[in-house]
């Protein structure tokens, strides 16, 4: 085949005609690349309103008392905030985007191993988001419990908690599919001469998640079907009027819950890993110990979840079991940082748009890693569990970490998703402004939370008013940023661009192709004879 | 605008150790699946060992142990059907999962009677009888109807994946060739199988 269509014209994967045309073509492509952007921009819409929702409630903390809500309504906004945020946007988030886009061309090949599998997962993604939106409108309202569910308060409630939690379980399927057919990928699917070792870092993380994925998400899919036959059939396991154990519960919720922020963060620092070399025109340092710290994150990451419970009731010895092994995990997280300040290190930087998105994300990553500690640690998380402070270290590594490596990566990678090129003066302007935003958003509440401001309140205290105002602000500005950020994006894919296959000069093999890529990614199957990120 | 050529997809490529992988992959998820379970099953008993212990009497070990053996049976016919297909006798692997079928299918008509008794009683999820239980019996119960009737699902499941598989034998499309989606489909089975081989004694035989 490959002599037929050495001179032949071949068409890229965004005009491709399949069996059907335009919409229907994309709604049954088997293509990692549109699954890739059929995640891309049903994404971006829960993103976008779960960013409009978390508006809303800055605004209505701007000064104590009622502003534009009540009790009721704030409570179902932040657990709809928190549903979308975390299992429409995160957790699928940099994998389910860049990893279906770019894993099969990183490893040299056509598709993934299992092309239909990938769609189903899509299709289940979609499915599930939908009945977690349909608890909204009906059943007796808007569940108010948060996205933890905690029991028994998940069983009592007269809000709608079933259909929220059937969707959850579905997008869970939707995840574990996504990380098997990538792990099945990656031992199948790599190009000759491409061993372990010389795989991209990008796909490392991918594996690790994946492993997660499989791993953990089984643990929170069982725990819903208990909470939905609770619900529904009035069989005890977590209530405690019948015998049940709400400690239980939380324990089986942060067995999958705290391995999943890693779901979260591993594919963000892996997209953070590829982008830090080409930019500093210099070999990634330490290849292998960013392998291993992976692999740790993902191992160790397992075995930390009841450092969520140190307030719920546990044996003290437990509780200085996970508060140690939660230091222990910090040390891989550590090493990357080590890894990529090391990379730029004498490197010659080329200071671009994707590069200072990740220097931010560094600086954000940071504030969140060492507030975790803090929360960590036995005695401190007493102090301030469940207050504005745990909010604030949350938001610094979930969207600082994951929110600016996926822009980060877009960045990256959009000429080579669409072929277009951006504004860059635009781009840096809206990410300075977002930057901004983002710290005076969010740093307040780290004080807010040291002088006892609490979570998920309405209302408060005006002991807590000023700090409040100044994060009010800040979500005003970091939504100016980002909208900034959007237009000039969506600007650019209109506009008419240059056709750039190697615009940063990268040295991983989506560098190597079309922009943007042949259906088949690569005309030959490339043979690899060396390491990712060789300068 | 050029002609565009249609060409097959690299979906159209066959890789039967990547299939295999796959669904081991998935049976990790199913055992974990259940194993949250055994889990919750465990801190139970450990808080209401008099009254689990008790509970257990109201099952028989009867039908429990008749279910184990057509259980071990099934997997065993539907292995003998594999190594019938990799010796090419399409005869036989028909008839091994014909007679898989058909145990998965007594097995299920087992349950119906034996949570229909129960049902008789007074005894289903929801009744005044289980709501005015103590405790214990009440956790017993529950996890009882959840994770059997979860079993239940996965057979129905698996009767299925062999039923599709049984069609495509007679086809063809599954032949001495090609014949991952049997195996899959076998592992599969085993995997319910052995579930219930941890089911079964956490149920029935409780001393």
């Amino acid at each position: 085949m490959e002599e037929q269509t050495e001179h032949k014209y071949l068409p890229n994967y965004l005009e491709y005609r399949g069996k059907y045309k335009g919409l229907a073509g994309w709604l049954t492509t088997t293509d990692h690349k549109r699954i890739g952007l059929l995640y891309f921009y049903s994404m971006m819409v829960f993103f976008l309103a779960g960013v409009v929702m978390g508006i809303l409630m800055k605004l209505e903390l701007i000064s104590p008392g009622e502003q534009i809500m009540g009790a009721q309504v704030y409570n179902g906004l932040f657990t709809l905030h928190g549903l979308t945020m975390i299992f429409l946007f995160v957790i699928p988030g940099v994998a389910a985007v860049y990893g279906n886009f770019f894993l099969p061309i990183l490893i040299g090949a056509k598709d993934v191993s299992f092309p239909r599998l990938n769609l189903m997962s899509w299709y289940l993604y979609i499915i599930g988001a939908i009945v977690v939106l349909t608890s909204q409108f009906m059943g007796d309202g808007p569940p108010d419990t948060g996205w933890t569910f905690y029991a028994p308060y998940s069983l009592k409630t007269q809000t709608n908690v079933v259909a929220a939690v059937t969707g959850a379980f579905i997008l869970g399927f939707s995840s574990i599919l996504t990380g098997l057919n990538f792990i099945v990928t990656m031992h199948r699917l790599r190009a000759p001469g491409m061993g372990w070792l010389r795989m991209p870092l990008f796909a490392w993380a991918l594996y690790g998640t994946g492993w997660i994925q499989l791993l953990a998400t089984p643990i929170v899919g069982i725990t819903f079907l208990m909470v939905i036959a609770e619900r529904l059939l009035g069989i005890g396991f977590f209530d405690p009027a019948i015998g049940g154990d709400p400690i239980l519960y939380q324990h089986l919720f942060w067995i999958y819950s705290h391995p999943a922020v890693y779901i979260m963060i591993l594919p963000a620092m892996g997209a953070i890993t590829e982008i830090i070399p080409t930019f500093a025109r210099k070999t990634i340092f330490g290849y292998t110990a960013i392998v291993i710290s992976s692999m740790a994150i993902a191992f160790v990451g397992y075995f930390v979840w009841g450092h969520h419970m140190f307030t719920s009731g546990m044996s003290s010895t437990s509780r200085w079991v996970f508060s140690l092994l939660t230091f222990l995990v910090a040390i891989p997280s550590a090493i990357k940082v080590f890894n990529w300040t090391a990379t730029l290190y004498k490197g010659s930087i080329n200071i671009k748009t994707p590069f200072l998105w990740a220097i931010c994300f560094i600086f954000v990553f940071m504030i969140g890693g060492f507030s975790g500690l803090v929360l960590g640690s036995l005695a401190t998380d007493i102090h301030v569990h469940d207050t504005a402070f745990v909010v604030a270290h949350f938001h610094y590594i979930v969207f600082g970490g994951t929110g600016f490596a996926f822009f980060a990566a877009l960045h990256y990678w959009y000429p080579k998703m669409f072929a277009k090129v951006y504004n860059p003066k635009i781009a840096n302007l809206g990410l300075f402004i977002f930057f901004v935003g983002f710290n005076l958003l969010y740093f307040p509440m780290f004080y807010l939370g040291m002088i006892g401001m609490p979570r998920r309140y309405y209302d408060y205290l005006p002991m807590f008013h000023n700090a409040n105002i100044l994060s009010t602000i800040g979500s005003w500005i970091m939504a100016t940023g980002l909208l900034i950020v959007i237009i000039n994006l969506v600007r650019a894919r209109r506009g008419t661009g240059k056709e750039v296959n190697d615009p940063w000069d990268g040295k991983t093999l989506e560098w190597t192709i079309a922009s943007p890529p042949i259906v088949e990614n690569f005309e030959e199957i490339p043979v690899v004879d060396h390491g990712p990120y060789e300068y | 605008m050029e002609t565009i050529t249609t060409h097959q997809h690299a979906d159209l490529h066959r890789d039967d150790t990547a299939a295999k992988l796959g669904m081991w992959l998935f049976i990790f998820t199913e055992i974990l699946l259940f194993g949250g379970l055994f889990i919750v099953y465990s801190v139970y008993r450990f808080k209401n060992p008099v009254a689990f212990e008790l509970a257990h009497e109201e099952l028989s070990i009867t039908m429990g142990f008749i279910n184990t053996i057509i259980l071990l049976v099934s997997s065993a016919t539907v292995a003998i059907s594999i190594t019938a297909m990799q010796k090419n006798d399409r005869k036989i692997t028909l008839a091994m999962l014909g007679i898989t079928l058909l145990l998965a299918l007594v097995f299920l008509i087992n349950k119906y009677f034996e949570w229909g008794g129960k049902f008789e009683h007074g005894m289903y999820p929801g009744s005044e009888l289980m709501k005015n239980l103590s405790n214990g019996d009440m956790l017993f119960f529950s996890l009882y109807f959840f994770m059997t009737g979860l079993h239940g699902v996965h057979i129905l499941i698996g009767m299925i994946l062999l039923g599709i598989t049984l069609v495509k034998v007679k086809t063809g499309a599954v032949n001495s060739g090609k014949y991952a989606l049997l195996e899959n489909s076998g592992l599969y089975w085993h995997l319910v199988d052995l579930i219930w081989i941890f089911l079964f004694p956490l149920f029935y035989l409780i001393h």
